[in-house]
């Protein structure tokens, strides 16, 4: 096979052009600085007082003021207090988070290729409890999963309702309503929209060639979607993951409006100790979670390899 | 697959490879895309689908390929009808347009991704020689967006060629890179085309990229084949007004056919006879469109006799002159109002004319094609692409 036609292109495109040069660094660092003013007095400062707070001695109250003592002892009381909220918290998230994956993703994937015109009606759909508050829509779910309602017969109908109460999801008597069903649905319906988004926006940018490509390759449907559909949707995974997660296990309407005392999660324990008048504690607690879902984030994200994707 | 590595010659394959396509039809909603066409595709050849964008060309790639359903007719291959058959279970490969390489695989995984599917025990020889026949032996472990226009499109074509598929299918594959490119990536094609002997059916607008690759050319138009045959020949020979234009540029000029003379038929037009060999003419009774291609024509200074047998037309005057190099492009306009192009080519050898000067034309019988009346003159002659 002859060689020698193509090569002077190819040294060519080997050098290529370098990127363009940066403007001048000035006005980008002005256009920074309402957001960062913003971020410091609304964050920076917010987070040290938080993190202080969590070392105040537990011997003070409001009226006669906290000692800052360097406290550490505050971690460890709560960690041994409300570690079973705590796991619970990241559980009910979790499933709260998978269950978004499977329900979200077939339908970010049907609005990206198959909706045509209905995309944006669909997207529209999607966005439309938003113009509903958070709360009133948590409460209307009381009326979905009560005793009566359509859906517990359903279930019981089908037998659904035994496979629940086996695995203790569901009340003993078959009811939905203040169970860990009723929060972990909660969790995933108030929190399906975060999945669906940054899953449709990253399906969206894939070209429906690579697709025909894949199936001109000898890739059936399945395995094209697992070769080049969601290795290239990852990114979309990810941020919806992380858009999901991280808000649902801080999460405490759910649970207080459709569980019950044994499906608190730490996002209650936090409230009531502060509605208790225990800051300390309630700060040790704030920052472990950020902590620990700080990491876990970490861990996900390079497990993921989402920084090597396109 | 003895010699996995090296990609298989042209033997094997005559017996049973042909392409065929009969009364293969496609219609989106009340459009007919494809209309009833038939075509065989020898195996081993080179064969360009060429004709203006909508024409139906790239549907019937599609059809081909396996990613467009047909509304009607069959596609034979090696003496299967596949027209049905899911395109992951078809031994055809295509060249996308817009090249579709996998952005998070690597260039190797790119190439490899068709033998992976089919369980290659090879795959890594089968790559490195298959980037080294398109000389991209260095680039295995970049992404595409690291690549160079013409580079990914070696990419493509290299993912397409390893899976040795019975028939390529190369949908404007060029379409893309720029005009040098373009012209170094003709002749790359069919160099690699010679080497490996596998069926390139290539999609086209562009009538010199088809000509120059092409053993056989099909030019299509709205959804049928207006003509098909080897580049000189579709050329040389138009059969339709849309080819004479389209491929290339056409004078033609309304005539009355006068009668036959042996092998020869003559033709009159505006008060001229003209003398056109009969296999020449599709049309020989009635009115005609006479046709001459413009570097077929030459010029001469009014009056002055040629006696050598020419058809000649006379008086014509030069309105407009453009000196290309090679070449020296004049409008003449004739007595009956219609303005005629003629390349004289820059030999030296041939006097030259100002815009104003009374010329005469006068060119070869056999270079004189004859055809029917019927059709639109203008036809095919605005659609080509400018770039």
């Amino acid at each position: 096979m002859s060689h020698g036609g193509l090569a002077p292109h190819v040294e060519q495109a080997a050098a290529a052009t370098p990127p363009e040069q940066r403007r001048s660094g000035r006005t980008g660092y002005l256009l920074l600085l309402p957001a960062l003013i913003w971020l410091g007095i609304f964050f920076v400062v917010p987070m040290i007082s938080l993190a202080s707070t969590s070392l105040y001695d537990p011997a003070g109250s409001l009226e006669t003021g906290y000692a800052m003592t360097g406290h550490v002892q505050n971690y460890l009381t709560v960690l041994d207090e409300y570690s079973p909220q705590f796991l619970r918290s990241l559980l009910y998230a979790g499933m709260a988070t998978a269950l978004c994956i499977v329900l979200g993703y077939p339908l970010a994937y049907a609005i990206a290729f198959k909706a045509g015109r209905w995309k944006n009606v669909m997207l529209v759909a999607v966005i439309a409890p938003f113009f509903t508050s958070f709360l009133i829509r948590t409460l209307s779910w009381q009326f979905i999963l009560g005793d009566q309602a359509w859906l517990a017969d359903v279930l019981r109908a089908t037998r659904i309702m035994d496979l629940l109460i086996a695995v203790q999801l569901v009340g003993e008597q078959g009811n939905l309503l203040a169970t860990p069903f009723a929060v972990v649905a909660g969790l995933t319906y108030n929190f399906l929209p975060f999945m669906v988004l940054p899953l449709y926006a990253s399906l969206e940018k894939i070209d429906p060639r690579l697709h025909e490509a894949g199936a001109d390759l000898y890739a059936s449907p399945i395995t094209t979607f697992r070769t080049v559909t969601l290795p290239l949707s990852l990114p979309g995974l990810v941020a919806g993951t992380l858009l999901t997660f991280i808000p649902a296990a801080g999460d405490y309407i759910n649970s207080e409006l459709l569980g019950n005392p044994n499906t608190t999660m730490i996002g209650n324990v936090i409230q009531n100790l502060f509605n208790g008048g225990s800051y300390p504690e309630a700060a040790a607690l704030s920052v472990t979670l950020m902590i620990a879902i700080v990491v876990m984030v970490l861990f996900y994200i390079r497990r993921a390899g989402t920084e090597e994707l396109v | 697959m003895t010699d996995a590595a090296t990609v298989p010659a042209t033997e094997g394959h005559h017996d049973t490879g042909d392409l065929q396509l009969t009364g293969l039809t496609k219609k989106f909603g009340d459009f007919v895309a494809v209309d009833d066409l038939d075509l065989t595709v020898p195996s081993g050849s080179f064969f360009a689908l060429l004709g203006p964008s909508g024409c139906g060309k790239t549907t019937t790639l599609r059809m081909v390929a396996g990613l467009e359903e047909p509304t009607a007719g069959s596609i034979h291959l090696g003496g299967r009808d596949i027209a049905h058959d899911k395109p992951y279970r078809r031994p055809v490969n295509t060249v996308f347009q817009s090249y579709a390489l996998f952005p998070h695989m690597t260039i190797f995984e790119n190439v490899a991704f068709g033998l992976r599917r089919t369980g290659s025990k090879e795959v890594k020889a089968e790559v490195a020689k298959t980037l080294e026949l398109v000389e991209l032996g260095d680039f295995a472990l970049r992404k595409p967006a690291q690549l160079s226009g013409g580079q990914q499109q070696r990419v493509a074509l290299a993912r397409a060629l390893i899976n040795r598929p019975q028939v390529l299918l190369l949908d404007e594959p060029l379409g893309a890179l720029d005009l040098k490119l373009r012209r170094q990536m003709q002749i790359e094609l069919k160099r690699i085309q010679t080497d490996v002997g596998i069926t390139f059916v290539h999609v086209t607008h562009d009538q010199e990229e088809a000509m120059t690759m092409a053993d056989t050319v099909a030019v299509m138009n709205a959804g049928v084949i207006e003509q098909m045959g080897a580049p000189r020949e579709l050329y040389e020979l138009p059969r339709t007004t849309f080819v004479a234009n389209f491929l290339g540029q056409s004078n033609l000029i309304r005539g009355t056919v006068l009668g036959p003379d042996g092998t020869d038929v003559w033709v009159e037009i505006e008060g001229s006879k003209l003398r056109v060999p009969r296999e020449r003419a599709v049309d020989q009774t009635g009115d005609v469109w006479v046709g001459i291609r413009p570097e077929k024509v030459f010029l001469a200074a009014a009056g002055s006799e040629t006696g050598d047998g020419s058809n000649q037309v006379a008086g014509g005057r030069v309105t407009d002159v453009s000196f290309i190099g090679v070449s020296t492009q004049y409008l003449v306009r004739m007595a009956w109002g219609q303005e005629l192009t003629v390349f004289e080519q820059n030999t030296g050898a041939r006097d030259s004319f100002r815009a104003g000067d009374p010329v005469d034309l006068h060119w070869m019988p056999d270079h004189t094609f004859v055809l029917d009346a019927a059709q639109d003159a203008q036809a095919g002659a605005q659609l080509e692409d400018p770039s």
